[in-house]
């Protein structure tokens, strides 16, 4: 492959090069699994502002950005963090202060807005919240949409089944597309050209990706493109859609990824506990993000003890019997 | 044969296997939802399918997992795919009808409506919850849906502050006029009983009280008052329904502590 498809920088530049305040994005992965955590913790210590967060169910990295106040907007369906966090504390923080304005979906919801934008359909249908407050509770109002062009004027909206009683439906609710400037994920596998590669469940990763204007990929094993190419068919994310691709193994901790590692339970109850009370979060967010240059930075201080402990086991692809509770 | 000793959180998920019938399609979150789904497949129903909203399909659960998002989610599954094809299996009727659901609240009213949201104003809430997930979706989509809860007069509520997930929303057949499928939430198991939605009502009743529990303390751990004529003692968990929920579907003791 000639060097100018390449797509490979570091995660600094990729951050650079592509965010601004007020940006509207998505991350991957989902509550405590293959969040884009490098991404993530270079876009808090570069403090960007006013981000426009797009997110279905992801608890760590939803969290962290929240924390570090650089979410103006979100659009979310769950801020939960398994057992560490049932509501992830400083979004419940930020919400319950005014200080965060919030729209709530479902998931499916969520997930089918992102397909809607992959697709290039202004919304997508589903038969999903009639009579739920999710379609009459609106977070952001008529004229704060109206005021916004990059927001639908509509929160969401029901229609007749147009195709009479088919499936049983006699109403149908449209969901808004959304189409992020930047998608950050984390992968198990991708090539110099972008071509991702993910094993296991891909959560909503690959809509999220296809909607968006530029997507950065972190990885923890970067190949070569014709490493890919033979069986193509366990890819799921051609290099099109990619705009940047960084090398960052463990770029998902202290979330897990499947095959690789677990999440860290040390780290998420640390934080956790932290989370809960202003100057000693700060106290943490001074260690662990700003006062490390960089992932290794942050890997460091977790030690090389940890990172054995939550070491995949090669036959379940999570350590067996690690301590969780 | 009746077993001597149990906590209430075994009562509870035993009390949910037995509500899951073998061919049955259990969608589990995590927590006593996941315990009881893997007490069915030990005990009652070993053909159940127990698959995550995270897309994982009949996951080989060699650990249990702490979160839906949890890596021990996709080891052993029939398919690793993601949310839209986990929410689409439940909303296509041809496999959404054999589902059922386990779900959690922080308030459920008389007709099994869920909120999951908010305490207070939706715009400026006291205490600001993880918000539907899955939920709304789960509940709109399939026929049968078990609700945990503990019986609490702030969380058996006369009006949700705020309705996340559909269940027979006003009664009266005001579910299916909104325009949802018949479905939500017609069991709730508590700490204390288990109680269901009429079908032609869509109103709750008391079904079984736990031992050592009367209807009149359940009464008083509820804001709205419900039918307790036809309520009956539950039976307790037998000695194997004991065993196997300890010795195979929690032996680290991650649920049952």
């Amino acid at each position: 492959m000639d060097k100018e498809n390449s797509k490979v920088m570091t995660v600094e530049t990729a951050v650079k090069r592509f965010m601004n305040d007020g940006s509207h994005i998505s991350i991957g992965g989902f509550t405590l699994n293959r969040n884009p955590m490098a991404a993530v913790y270079e876009i808090i210590r570069q403090r960007f502002k006013n981000l426009h967060l797009y997110a279905h169910s992801n608890g760590t990295g939803v969290d962290e950005l929240i924390g570090a106040g650089c979410v103006g907007k979100l659009e979310i369906a769950y801020a939960g963090n398994g057992k560490t966090a049932a509501t992830c504390i400083r979004f419940r923080k930020a919400v319950q202060e005014g200080t965060l304005k919030v729209e709530d979906y479902s998931n499916f919801m969520m997930s089918l807005r992102f397909l809607a934008g992959a697709m290039g359909v202004p919304f997508m249908p589903t038969l999903s919240g009639f009579g739920s407050e999710i379609i009459t509770a609106w977070g952001f109002s008529k004229e704060m949409r109206q005021a916004d062009p990059e927001i639908p004027d509509d929160k969401l909206v029901i229609i007749d089944n147009p195709f009479g009683m088919k499936q049983d439906a006699s109403k149908v609710l449209l969901v808004p597309a959304i189409n992020p400037d930047v998608t950050f994920i984390h992968v198990q596998k991708a090539d110099t050209m972008g071509t991702c590669r993910i094993d296991g469940l891909t959560f909503a990763d690959v809509e999220q990706a296809k909607a968006s204007k530029h997507v950065v990929v972190t990885c923890e094993e970067l190949v070569e493109p014709d490493a890919l190419r033979e069986f193509p068919e366990r890819n799921q994310i051609p290099f099109l859609h990619v705009s940047a691709v960084c090398h960052v193994p463990y770029g998902a901790y202290p979330t897990a990824v499947y095959h690789h590692y677990d999440y860290d339970a040390v780290y998420l109850r640390a934080y956790a506990a932290a989370a809960k009370d202003d100057d000693k979060f700060l106290t943490f967010q001074k260690k662990y993000l700003y006062g490390v240059p960089n992932h290794q930075g942050l890997l460091n201080l977790a030690g090389q003890e940890r990172l054995k402990a939550i070491k995949a086991d090669a036959r379940t692809g999570y350590a067996v019997n690690m301590k969780r509770g | 044969m009746q077993a001597q000793d149990y906590s209430l959180k075994e009562m509870m998920a035993i009390m949910a296997a037995r509500e899951i019938k073998n061919g049955d399609i259990v969608f589990a979150g995590t927590g006593i939802s996941m315990l009881a789904a893997a007490a069915a497949k030990n005990i009652n129903a070993p053909e159940c399918v127990i698959f995550f909203e995270t897309g994982a399909i009949d996951s080989a659960i060699e650990e249990l997992p702490l979160s839906v998002g949890d890596p021990r989610v996709m080891y052993g599954s029939a398919s690793n795919a993601g949310l839209l094809e986990a929410f689409a299996t439940m909303q296509n009727r041809i496999t959404g009808d054999k589902v059922i659901a386990i779900l959690g609240a922080a308030q459920i009213d008389r007709y099994g409506n869920l909120n999951t949201t908010a305490i207070g104003d939706y715009h400026q809430p006291d205490i600001r919850f993880s918000g539907s997930g899955g939920g709304c979706d789960v509940a709109s989509f399939v026929p049968r849906c078990i609700a945990f809860m503990q019986h609490e007069k702030r969380k058996f509520v006369e009006k949700l502050d705020y309705l996340t997930s559909p269940g027979q929303l006003q009664g009266g057949g005001s579910r299916e006029a909104a325009g949802l499928r018949p479905g939500g939430v017609n069991v709730v198991i508590t700490n204390m009983a288990v109680m269901r939605i009429d079908s032609e009502s869509g109103e709750m009743y008391l079904d079984r009280y736990y031992p050592g529990v009367t209807p009149e303390i359940i009464l008083d751990n509820m804001q709205f008052s419900v039918d307790v004529s036809k309520a009956k003692q539950a039976k307790p968990p037998t000695e194997t329904e004991l065993t196997t929920l300890r010795q195979k579907c929690d032996p680290q003791r991650l649920i049952l502590g």
